[in-house]
C-alpha cells in the first residue's frame, strides 16, 4: 500500500546521519523533524537565518521575532545560532549544510528537479529552493510517484521549469525509495505491499532494477 | 542632524529626499522583521513607479502589500510573492513587474551592492529561467551564472536596539535580510524599537555599524504573526 505522508517522513528519516546539519523544506520534509531515530542528533538549518531550530513555541514562548522559513513561529533549541540571509546562504551556496530535503513536482532520470513554477498558474517564487539544490551535498526529494490522475512525476526529462540540474541522488515516493544516477532511476525500496510492477507503471523515466528488491522496513 | 547623531523625530524627516521612480530596498522575511512605520510613510508619501526590492511583498493591507493598494510599486524584486491577492492581480494584469530571484542569489546581490561588488558568479539557477539571458562560465568543472549586485536609493531596516552613531542590533530572526539592506541604501534608514546610549552596545556585538546606517527613527511594531503555530506545553 502506499505509504502515508508521516511514513514518508518516517522513512527519510532513516537517511539522517549523527551529527548531520539539515535543511527541511515545506510540507512532507517538515514532518522528518518528528522521526530523528533515537540516539542520533541533527542540527536543523533554517534559511532565513536560524541553526538549531527547535520545535513549535508554547503560547506562552510565542514570538514575532522568532519565526522559521515557513514563517510559521518557532523556537531555538539551547545552542542555537541566529544570522544573517547572506550568512545563512553562505552556509548552504558553501556546501556545508550536510542534507537537504524538499518537495518537487517532477524529477527526471538525470537529477534535474523542478519544483517552483507551473507555466499559466500563477507564480509565486523560488524562495531558497535554488540555492538548495545548487548548494546541498546531499538533496532527497520527496513526493508521490504519481500525480492524482496516475501520472509519473519521474520522468525522462522534466517538463516543468526547472529548479536545478543534476542535483537530485535520492527519491522517497509513496511507493519507493529511488536513487538517481547514471541517467537512470534504480529502485531501491518498496512500500509494504506494493509490487514492482506498480512502480514500473508509474515511473515514466528509465527504471532499472536489479534482484530482489526489498520492503521498506519502519523501527 | 548634527555630526554623527543620525536620530531623526520623524517619518518625514526619516524618509525625506524620496522621489517617484526610485530603488528601495527593503528588509524583512514575510512580515518578520520589516521596517512598518518606513514603508506607512513610503504610502502616506504616494511616491510612485518605485522599484522596491525585498525577499517578500507583505501580505494584503500590511507590509510592503499597503503600497500596491495606489500603485506605487512599479517593479519588484523577490524570491517570494505568494502571499498576497492584491499582488497577483496586478501581476497578471500587467501593472506591475516582477523579477523572481533565488532568495541566496537575492541576499547575494544586496551584500555585493553594499560591499562594492558588481557582479559574481553562483551555481544557484544554472539550467533554470533565472539564468536565461545572463552570461555562464564554467569555472573548475562547474557551471555557474553571473549575477549582478543591487544597490537602492533608499535602504529601509527593523532593528531592535540602535545607538545615534546609526550602529545597529537586530532581535532573533528579525536580522533576516535586515543587515546587508542596510549596507546598499544611498540612504539607509533604520527604524528601531529602542535608542540607547553610545556605549551600551557592545562593540564586539553589533551586527551593522553606523557607517552605513543615516537615519534612525524609534517606533512601536505591531509585529504582526503570519503563520501562528504553538505546540501544547
Amino acid at each position: 500500500m502506499a505509504l502515508s505522508r508521516e511514513q514518508v517522513a518516517m522513512r527519510v528519516a532513516q537517511e539522517l546521519k549523527d551529527g548531520y546539519y539539515v535543511n527541511l523544506g515545506i510540507g512532507i520534509p517538515t514532518l522528518v523533524a518528528n522521526y530523528v531515530p533515537a540516539g542520533i542528533e541533527v542540527m536543523l538549518q533554517s534559511e532565513n537565518g536560524l541553526l538549531g531550530m527547535g520545535p513549535y513555541p508554547t503560547e506562552a514562548e510565542i514570538d514575532a521575532d522568532m519565526i522559521n522559513a515557513g514563517k510559521e513561529t518557532v523556537t531555538a533549541i539551547k545552542g542555537a545560532a541566529i544570522f544573517s540571509s547572506a550568512e545563512s546562504f553562505a552556509m548552504i551556496r558553501g556546501g556545508h549544510v550536510d542534507l537537504t530535503v524538499l518537495g518537487a513536482f517532477e524529477v527526471d532520470q538525470n537529477g534535474n528537479i523542478a519544483s517552483w513554477m507551473i507555466p499559466g498558474k500563477l507564480v509565486k517564487g523560488m524562495g531558497g529552493a535554488m540555492d538548495l539544490v545548487a548548494g546541498a551535498q546531499n538533496i532527497v526529494v520527496t513526493m508521490t510517484h504519481a500525480d492524482k490522475y496516475g501520472a509519473s512525476k519521474l520522468l525522462d526529462a522534466c517538463t516543468l521549469p526547472l529548479t536545478g540540474v543534476g542535483c537530485v541522488k535520492k527519491i522517497v515516493t509513496d511507493l519507493a525509495v529511488l536513487e538517481v544516477k547514471d541517467g537512470a532511476f534504480h529502485l531501491l525500496e518498496r512500500a509494504p505491499g506494493v509490487s514492482i510492477e506498480e512502480i514500473q507503471q508509474k515511473t515514466a523515466g528509465k527504471l532499472v532494477i536489479k534482484g530482489e528488491v526489498p520492503e521498506m522496513v519502519f523501527a | 542632524m548634527a555630526g554623527f547623531n543620525k536620530v531623526v523625530h520623524s517619518y518625514d524627516e526619516a524618509m525625506a529626499g524620496l522621489e517617484n521612480g526610485m530603488t528601495v530596498i527593503a528588509g524583512g522575511f514575510g512580515l518578520c522583521g520589516i521596517p512598518e512605520g518606513l514603508i506607512a510613510q513610503i504610502k502616506k508619501m504616494g511616491t510612485r513607479d518605485l522599484t522596491v526590492v525585498s525577499n517578500n511583498c507583505g501580505v494584503d493591507g500590511f507590509g510592503l502589500g499597503v503600497l500596491l493598494e495606489d500603485r506605487q510599486i512599479k517593479k519588484m524584486v523577490a524570491s517570494y510573492v505568494g502571499e498576497n491577492a492584491l499582488f497577483e492581480k496586478q501581476l497578471l494584469s500587467g501593472e506591475l513587474e516582477v523579477e523572481l530571484t533565488p532568495q541566496g542569489t537575492l541576499a547575494e546581490k544586496i551584500r555585493a551592492g553594499g560591499a562594492g561588488i558588481p557582479a559574481f558568479f553562483t551555481a544557484t539557477g544554472f539550467g533554470t529561467p533565472v539564468a536565461e539571458g545572463k552570461e555562464t562560465r564554467e569555472i573548475n568543472g562547474r557551471n555557474y551564472v553571473l549575477e549582478p549586485a543591487i544597490t537602492g536609493d533608499f535602504a529601509i531596516v527593523r532593528a531592535w536596539k540602535a545607538d545615534r552613531y546609526g550602529n545597529l542590533v537586530f532581535r532573533h530572526t528579525a536580522m533576516n535580510f535586515n543587515p546587508m539592506v542596510a549596507t546598499a541604501g544611498k540612504i539607509t534608514v533604520a527604524e528601531v524599537e529602542e535608542i540607547v546610549e553610545p556605549g551600551e552596545l557592545e562593540p564586539s556585538q553589533i551586527h551593522t555599524p553606523g557607517i552605513y546606517v543615516q537615519r534612525v527613527i524609534q517606533a512601536k511594531f505591531e509585529k504582526r504573526i503570519e503563520r501562528r503555530m504553538v505546540r501544547q506545553g
